[in-house]
């Protein structure tokens, strides 16, 4: 049985969830600043982590951005294959809905239309988009909205298939230290590994959509803590002005790899991790 | 002072800045000027073609910011801090001009903290990421040069107990140095 699903009910929610990452905190992301915040003794590292949480709060309450970067959309879509798309072409839909939610929101415009040749006004969009076929009738839509700062710190190195999980954390741990203040932490550290070095990069941005469930896997599991723990142990602490928080959560992604590879690709993720999931 | 916020106002003279150290919290009064990539590309150029300056740099402190538009009834829209190191080739000859204090987000290349102590200005950060919460230290707002550029533009400011921390200082002192050697 073919769902039939309207395009333009995809723009709407589009729009939708680029309202609410712009404006809110997902509740967990929040949990998390004040865990952080009770955490801190004192200093410069409380006081910044004070000052997140208001901003959370002015931002929910006055529809301000939470950040002047209201970033690039990336949007996932995950496409059921027994749904039947009708009306306009799924990606103008798409990108139709992220610049209608720019314009109506008063969110910051900051896509150039040509990488080199930056002439003109930013726009809204287009955003970048990601789509996979998955089984049955659903549509899912993730909206993540990343700014410049973050993105700029992102990192790949292919390592040899017999390198040691060690050298996999030195590079970690010197990417977070290399980053500094500048990707603004404390971090959502998102990790891909295996794959190809292109499976790897996306892995560490999916990565971070787990939220609060746990990695399905122990061997995972307790890596990422053991990575949670020595990031800490930088002291680059909230925004590089030092403290116990360099990093709010690790989120690691694997993917098989060819015999010959092993690639591992950071998406070092700012503290107010804006996204949004909805199924339709 | 350090341990409480200290409330100091713009502008600057060379006096001013030397009571200030690296991990000294301010809550910064007075105008500020805002300029980023663009506007940094611009005013430069402006300078080395001996142009009038929308602005006179000296004893004066940029804010390295490109807010989100103003919606109806508000000041300006979320207003926090870019990351700072785009703007580094651009940062001595703005120096020269007299400018005596920069707000952004993140280190500066070790060249560019070499300048401070030789021009006299200083290096301060503000939370990233708290753009709406900074917009509430935003008394007043406009814009004063390059219209054409959106949220790139020079916006004249006003602020009222903007949380700031000394990174850089005249002595050569800086705060993320420090932070480091908390390390265990």
């Amino acid at each position: 049985m073919k769902r039939t699903i309207n395009t333009g009910l995809i723009k709407e929610k589009i729009a939708g969830l680029i309202y609410e990452a712009s404006f809110i905190l997902p509740a967990y992301v929040e949990d998390k600043l004040r865990q952080m915040h009770q955490g801190e003794n004192a200093g410069m590292a409380k006081d910044t982590l004070g000052i997140l949480l208001e901003n959370a709060e002015i931002a929910k309450k006055e529809e301000l951005p939470l950040c002047q970067d209201c970033g690039i959309a990336i949007i996932f879509l995950e496409i059921g294959q027994d749904v039947d798309l009708e009306g306009s072409y799924i990606n103008d839909a798409v990108n139709e809905g992220v610049e209608e939610a720019y314009s109506k929101y008063y969110l910051r415009k900051s896509v150039a239309a040509d990488p080199l040749q930056r002439t003109g006004q930013a726009a809204g969009g287009p955003a970048v988009i990601h789509t996979e076929i998955v089984p049955g009738d659903r549509v899912k839509l993730t909206v993540y909205l990343k700014g410049g700062g973050s993105e700029n710190m992102s990192a790949v190195r292919m390592f040899n298939p017999t390198d040691s999980v060690e050298m996999i954390i030195r590079f970690i741990e010197e990417t977070v230290l290399k980053a500094g203040p500048n990707p603004c932490p404390p971090l959502f550290l998102g990790i891909g590994i295996g794959g190809t070095a292109d499976t790897a990069v996306l892995n560490a941005k999916k990565a971070l959509f787990r939220g609060t469930e746990p990695h399905p896997v122990k061997f995972y599991r307790e890596l990422e803590k053991t990575i949670e723990e020595r990031v800490n142990r930088l002291s680059v602490g909230p925004l590089g002005f030092g403290g116990r928080y360099t990093t709010a959560g690790v989120y690691i992604k694997e993917a098989p790899a060819h015999i010959a590879t092993l690639p591992v690709a950071l998406n070092l993720g700012c503290h107010s991790m804006r996204y949004r999931t909805a199924v339709l | 002072m350090k341990g409480e916020w200290a409330s100091i106002t713009t502008p600057f003279n060379e006096k001013s800045v030397k009571i200030l150290e690296a991990g000294d919290r301010i809550l910064l009064s007075g105008i500020v000027y805002t300029a980023r990539d663009r506007a940094h590309e611009r005013l430069c150029r402006m300078i080395r073609n001996k142009e009038e300056l929308p602005f006179d740099p000296a004893g004066q402190v940029l804010y390295y910011t490109g807010p989100s538009p103003a919606p109806p009834g508000k000041i300006i829209g979320s207003a926090g801090p870019t990351t700072s190191s785009r703007m580094d080739p651009f940062t001595e000859d703005l120096l020269k001009a007299g400018l005596r204090g920069m707000i952004g987000k993140g280190k500066r290349a070790r060249p560019v903290r070499e300048l401070f102590p030789y021009y006299q200005a200083v290096y301060f950060s503000t939370v990233g990421g708290a753009g709406a919460y900074l917009s509430k230290k935003i008394v007043s707002a406009e814009i004063i040069a390059f219209h054409d550029l959106g949220a790139e533009a020079v916006y004249r400011l006003e602020f009222r107990d903007f949380p700031l921390l000394v990174i850089n200082d005249t002595y050569g002192g800086d705060l993320y140095e420090d932070a480091l050697h908390q390390r265990k």
